[in-house]
């Protein structure tokens, strides 16, 4: 469960919940995605408030575990600047069955939702860029 | 003292990451953001009720505040 500026590798990933009583492992990657009707974007820089987050991801691990007890875990989230199409998320889930791997999976990104102190700015094909604010619209903050 | 952090877009209303205060104990998130406003004309651009964290854990803004704790005021999350 860490928090990274490296781009963020499936195969990596899955090699650290690998093991051989985990029979279903599920694998879920957020991507910086495009949005034309709002201009373009190219990136999305992350920001984090990098010791909460780190204990955030950490309580987030525990409590999967206490849930799913026998699902191996492995989380990471990228920080810095992230092109379109990359993953700014990784998770992978491991288990003896199917049914707890996509469970955890499920409960690690929408707590991650949540809870992650984490921000973006969106860098636009026309070179601003843009707080987002999931609840609201973007607050402009660059040039234009 | 308190360790006060803006984060994100409210370190740039602001135009700091972070600065200090002493509070009256006891005293209540809600009573460092009366007070951060009192003192930093800048701080008033931040909304009455933020999502604010102490040492490291969510809070609502009626938690308690303690000399030497690090409190945190976030802008609405964008993990993932």
């Amino acid at each position: 469960m860490t928090l990274t500026r490296d781009p963020i590798s499936p195969a990596a990933l899955l090699a650290l919940v690998s093991a051989p009583d985990c029979g279903g492992t599920c694998v879920f990657f957020g991507t910086v995605r495009d949005a034309p009707e709002d201009g373009g974007v190219t990136a999305i820089e992350y920001t984090a408030y990098e010791p909460m987050a780190a204990a955030e991801l950490e309580r987030i691990r525990a409590e999967a575990g206490q849930r799913w007890p026998r699902v191996r875990l492995a989380v990471r989230h990228r920080l810095g600047l992230v092109a379109t199409e990359e993953a700014s998320i990784g998770i992978a889930a491991a288990a003896p069955h199917r049914d707890d791997a996509f469970a955890a999976c499920r409960y690690v990104i929408e707590e991650v939702k949540r809870r992650l102190p984490v921000w973006k700015k969106e860098l636009r094909a026309d070179g601003t860029m843009l707080w987002v604010d999931p609840q609201g619209r973007p607050a402009v903050v660059g040039p234009g | 003292m308190v360790r006060l952090k803006f984060l994100a877009r409210y370190a740039e209303l602001v135009g700091r990451e972070e600065m200090e205060l002493d509070l009256t104990q006891p005293a209540t998130v809600r009573d460092l953001v009366r007070r951060v406003n009192d003192q930093l004309p800048a701080a008033r651009r931040l909304p009455d009720h933020p999502f604010a964290a102490v040492n490291l854990r969510h809070v609502r803004l009626d938690a308690a505040v303690s000399d030497g704790d690090e409190v945190a005021l976030l802008p609405p999350l964008a993990g993932g």
